[in-house]
């Protein structure tokens, strides 16, 4: 790669950002207390919008702070607050299985690799990386409302049908 | 201002230019609205004169509030959450000093000018939320945790009426870009007339009331203040806050209200804008640069009206009980901006 090719100050941004969300990731499995690990946990979704960003993908990486830190999050906060948040150290949080959740994600992390280097291999998705320029949101739509218009009205009727369901669940009589 | 000067500007330069303009935009309004309205005008409302003592009519009551809580203790409960505690207040002022990032105040008059503004700017809003439950959390005091959950419930209930009010000047705009929202207002015309631009009050005045009433609810001002209710929840999540760390939340409810008033005024308003057939400007590249100056000064009056409106509201109306605050988002504003967004659309196709 010739030095013209190179963003230094993304690559820079992109490796202070891929630390503190790997230390914040870890963070989040081995606190030993529940809000703790929701905060941390906001810590490595919010490292995924700015690394969005770091790509020009701005919409993607408000969405990422829209749907996750915004809403998720939240609401994650709100239901740990009202049943179990005990301020300090909580002895029980650890389950006995904790350790087959290793293959399970060096598995994971196997097939994402392979599938995306199968599927991209040394591909770029510009030839010039400095010439970079975000996405309009036009773009976007018209892709999701044009070509992507099935699986969108599928996507909605699935959460259509999980309000519903929600509703019903939550009624008593 | 700020584009104009990065030209031949170094990074630096620019980025110190950004956050001094940022602190500006955050802090002179949270100032002027803490005096102007909740000193003098809630006095003149409950006949009686407010300060008096610090200078001319009290005009410098503001430093002497500055200056009595940097003086005071920063108490820190025995059981809290020390770090958390402390940076909750930091989390609740940052969301303000980001939702100012994207208001436009002038054709180059900007501090970034993103492609989907209005997006960041609900996305960015909803932050303070996490800030709210974290301090709620950390005081380890059961007022301050129902405070902070009232407030959760709340501005999730209140946020979405708020997006969708601002559909409607989007679907109208054609754009989500602040800039492009204010030059579609001031360059458009009503019925082939553009002697006033077409500022969104008008024709989306539906989405103007929903988003007006979203804010106030956002804000946590009466009638939506059930998660401040003194007479029940002591002060909500800001109960053990002292010092500085009050100050910081006092000052950030304050500079958010500015800062949608700000966002307010270029929603529905015309932003900094004056309607284009005044001076014959066809799009912006033809607005003089003299609007970057007078620009921010038309932006802070619309600022200081909306502002009035909210205060006036805050100092008129009982408040809400949390079942009928929660009812009225759901059951009232919701429907009707669907509605609106409904019309609004049908209307953009068939005009």
């Amino acid at each position: 790669m010739i030095a013209a090719d190179l963003l230094v100050a993304q690559n820079v941004g992109f490796g202070i950002i891929s630390l503190l969300m790997i230390v914040a990731a870890l963070r989040v499995v081995t606190v030993n207390n529940v809000v703790h690990a929701a905060l941390w946990l906001v810590v490595v979704l919010s490292g995924a919008a700015a690394q969005y960003l770091l790509l020009s993908a701005e919409f993607v990486a408000i969405t990422q702070v829209l749907v996750y830190v915004g809403a998720v999050m939240v609401l994650f906060l709100f239901g740990t607050m009202l049943t179990r948040a005990r301020i300090g150290a909580e002895s029980d949080l650890n389950n006995k299985n904790w350790a087959l959740g290793i293959p399970v994600a060096l598995l994971m992390l196997g097939v994402m690799s392979y599938v995306i280097i199968d599927g991209f291999g040394s591909e770029r998705l510009i030839e010039n990386p400095g010439d970079m320029e975000p996405i309009p949101v036009q773009v976007i739509s018209d892709d999701i409302f044009g070509p992507y218009l099935l699986p969108f009205w599928a996507l909605s009727f699935v959460l259509l049908v999980a309000v519903i369901g929600a509703i019903v669940l939550a009624r008593k009589d | 201002m700020i584009a104009l000067l990065a030209a031949d500007l170094p990074y630096w330069a620019q980025t110190l230019l950004r956050i001094l303009g940022g602190l500006v935009a955050v802090l002179l309004p949270a100032g002027t609205i803490v005096y102007l309205f909740l000193f003098k005008m809630m006095s003149f409302m409950q006949s009686r004169l407010g300060p008096m003592e610090a200078g001319p009519y009290g005009s410098m009551q503001l430093f002497a509030e500055v200056g009595k809580w940097l003086q005071k203790e920063d108490i820190t409960p025995a059981r809290a959450d020390r770090v958390i505690f402390k940076i909750a207040p930091l989390v609740v002022l940052a969301s303000t000093f980001l939702l100012v990032a994207v208001v436009p105040f002038g054709p180059d008059a900007w501090f970034t000018n993103f492609e989907a503004g209005v997006f960041y700017l609900l996305a960015v809003s909803s932050v303070s939320v996490l800030g709210i439950l974290m301090a709620g959390w950390s005081s380890a005091n059961k007022y301050s945790l129902l405070g902070g959950l009232r407030a959760a419930g709340q501005l999730i209930a209140y946020e979405l009426p708020m997006v969708l009010a601002v559909i409607g000047v989007i679907i109208q705009a054609g754009t989500m870009n602040l800039q492009g929202i204010v030059v579609a207002q001031n360059g458009g015309e009503i019925f082939g007339w553009n002697g006033l631009g077409n500022p969104y009050i008008l024709t989306q005045f539906t989405g103007f009331i929903i988003f007006m009433i979203a804010v106030q609810a956002e804000l946590t001002q009466t009638p939506f203040d059930m998660p401040i209710a003194e007479s029940e929840l002591v002060s909500g999540y800001m109960t053990e806050y002292s010092g500085f760390r009050f100050l910081t939340f006092f000052i950030a409810e304050f500079a958010t209200a500015g800062v949608f008033s700000l966002i307010a005024s270029v929603l529905f308003l015309g932003g900094w804008g004056v309607p284009f057939a005044w001076f014959d400007w066809k799009s912006i590249d033809d607005v003089s640069d003299w609007m970057n100056v007078v620009g921010p000064l038309i932006m802070f009056t619309k600022m200081m009206v909306l502002a009035f409106v909210i205060m006036w509201v805050r100092f008129s109306y009982p408040r809400f009980r949390e079942d009928q605050l929660q009812r009225f988002a759901w059951k009232v504003l919701i429907p009707i901006s669907l509605v609106n967004i409904m019309i609004t659309a049908i209307l953009k196709v068939a005009f």
